[in-house]
């Protein structure tokens, strides 16, 4: 979902809860016991589909629709419009500023997926090793940084990398590193988009971590104990025993991961704006900085359709995860 | 019977061992425990600090506490307006979609109808919606609709954002409720809506309560949308504030600091309440299921 998403328990958790099983059994049941449903349910969904198609369905429509035209500064005082067919897809994707901006999301999505995976994983199993008061601290401080609004968390990075004042250029310099007396680490699209990323990966590998404790704790004991056995080593454990039982999980999350930071906004609009000139935008924050500082509506929302059809890609396959293992339960 | 007391020695072997390989484990929690919960701390800490030494070079560890940057924080011209936008924003939007997704979720588990399935599919992907990537769209369907700067309009989007969510996880919720209650208050000479009102939705509290604290969360943290569509500051919420504040404030990180804490302590809050609360109301929806 959206946004500050990182707040919210993966979707597929509560998937199995059985509605899909209780209707074969319903079905018959109901025939004898109800009259037939006939308006009933499509006047209770009304208001949902209605919603979603207002605020949701027009808009994704819009979007195209805007993309196939000229809007700059001037239509937007003359209220007219200008239609330009596909040339704001092909002024996009024969720039290679646009093309610098694809690299980097794919760079550091990639970056920030494998780390939140790699980490989160190591923080997950090291729960299911710790004892009961270790893991309940450890679980205390994963939640607190899981919980920290967005906003919040990238104002308080921001402080935390303050050029003058700020506790980890004091850190670099105590730790005896030259330069750090005034360093400013928001100078460089590629320092900030470092930033951009313990921030992220901060925030999100509590999300992995307890999501795989919590999946583990679902393991029976005797299998690890069979496996030490026979000898197994911490490496072959993980590989023939959690990763197996696990890999639904890992798939699904990973695929979540993907889309998230692939749409992170906020993150890096809070930290520095997408700057230094507009150096750390990713695709999200390329389209909002043409649209709303550019004034280039049109080629914004042909980013924004680019930006979403490859998001698509990503979500066809979560979906079909999800699906999968809605019918295997 | 086996001998008890060789059994009891070689427990306590296996504990000894355990134990001894808990003390890396250990140690490398302990490091951990810093890790996530410095820029919590920080955050904290830089906001209670007296103003003479937030600005120091070699930041101070040690102080004696002071609320003066609250006050400066909450002290803002308009910072009980911001506040107010943002209850009104969080709370109509939860409210909204619980009230929607509570028909149409109920809807989807107990009835048979065409185009249900559709119906869930598009419910899991309206999940997904990269709203994010949507606003400027959505900055020029408001200005159309002359609808910039307007609480009204930022609550209806935020509904659409939680509502997706709230339909999924109620629909686990509702699946939960055993069908044979509802029917048995049928038998007795319930109406469907009074079989719903006082058998169903009194089991259905505790997912109510998850799901809409889930709600609150989101629509209290949402950030790109108001960053778009309320440009005047009478319409700011309070995330939109505080990076606005830090701008304004330049320097005065103790106050950019307690702005901050004021905007995040009911979200810890919550997710502290909420984590034993929200695995038992899932698990439990789950195993019955």
């Amino acid at each position: 979902m959206t946004v500050s998403t990182r707040g919210t328990p993966p979707a597929t958790e509560e998937l199995p809860a059985g509605a899909p099983k209780s209707e074969g059994n319903d079905s018959g049941q109901r025939a004898r016991l109800r009259a037939p449903a006939g308006a009933l349910p499509y006047v209770l969904i009304a208001p949902a589909v209605l919603a979603l198609l207002v605020f949701l369905g027009y808009p994704l429509a819009r979007n195209i629709v805007l993309s196939l035209q000229q809007l700059g500064r001037t239509e937007m005082i003359s209220r007219e419009t200008v239609w330009t067919g596909l040339s704001n897809y092909t002024g996009l994707l024969n720039d290679d500023a646009f093309w610098t901006v694809v690299l980097r999301t794919f760079v550091f999505m990639a970056a920030n997926v494998a780390l939140i995976m790699v980490l989160g994983t190591l923080v997950g199993l090291l729960l299911n090793t710790l004892g009961k008061k270790m893991r309940l601290l450890l679980s205390l401080a994963l939640v607190m940084a899981w919980a920290m609004p967005i906003v919040a968390s990238a104002t308080v990075f921001r402080w935390l990398f303050d050029t003058q004042f700020g506790v980890v250029n004091w850190v670099m310099r105590e730790l005896g590193f030259a330069g750090y007396e005034q360093h400013n680490w928001f100078d460089s699209g590629f320092s900030t988009l470092a930033i951009v990323t313990l921030l992220i990966v901060w925030a999100s590998v509590p999300f992995v971590a307890l999501n795989l404790y919590a999946g583990l704790t679902t393991i029976s004991p005797e299998l690890y104990e069979a496996a030490r056995m026979d000898g197994a080593s911490n490496w072959r454990l993980f590989r023939s025993v959690v990763f197996p039982m696990m890999k639904q999980f890992f798939l699904i999350t990973t695929f979540l991961e993907i889309i998230w930071v692939f749409k992170a906004f906020a993150q890096i609009v809070a930290l520095n704006g997408g700057g230094p000139d507009r150096a750390s935008e990713t695709l999200p924050v390329f389209a909002y900085v043409e649209g709303m500082a550019q004034m280039n509506f049109g080629t914004a929302a042909a980013a924004s359709v680019l930006t979403i059809l490859i998001l698509l890609a990503a979500m066809s396959y979560y979906f079909r995860l999800i699906l999968k293992q809605e019918e295997e339960q | 019977m086996s001998n008890p007391t060789l059994i009891d020695k070689a427990a306590v072997r296996a504990k000894r061992r355990r134990s001894l390989g808990r003390v890396w484990p250990n140690a490398v929690a302990l490091c951990l425990v810093p890790v996530f919960l410095f820029p919590v701390y920080w955050m904290f800490s830089t906001s209670f600090k007296p103003a003479s030494e937030v600005l120091t070079k070699s930041p101070t560890f040690l102080f004696s506490p002071t609320l003066e940057h609250y006050g400066t924080a909450a002290g803002v011209d308009m910072f009980w307006t911001y506040v107010r936008n943002s209850l009104t924003v969080t709370l109509g939007a939860v409210g909204l979609a619980l009230l929607v997704a509570l028909a149409a979720s109920f809807a989807i588990v107990r009835m048979r109808f065409r185009g249900r399935k559709g119906l869930v599919l598009a419910v899991m992907m309206a999940q997904m919606a990269p709203w994010e990537v949507m606003v400027i769209v959505m900055y020029l369907i408001a200005r159309d609709a002359e609808l910039l700067n307007s609480i009204g309009f930022l609550t209806l989007v935020y509904f659409v954002m939680v509502l997706p969510f709230t339909i999924w996880t109620l629909r686990g919720f509702i699946a939960a409720v055993p069908k044979e209650l509802e029917d048995a208050a049928l038998i007795d000479g319930c109406s469907r809506t009074q079989a719903f009102f006082r058998v169903v939705f009194p089991l259905l509290a505790p997912g109510l309560m998850s799901t809409s604290l889930f709600g609150f969360i989101t629509a209290w943290n949402e950030f790109a949308m108001v960053l778009v569509l309320n440009k005047e500051s009478e319409a700011y919420t309070l995330p939109l504030w505080l990076t606005q504040f830090q701008t304004a404030f330049g320097n005065d990180w103790g106050a950019t600091m307690a702005a901050s804490s004021l905007f995040a302590i009911p979200v810890l809050l919550l997710f502290l309440f909420l984590q034993r609360r929200a695995v038992g109301g899932l698990s439990a929806g789950a195993v019955k299921g």
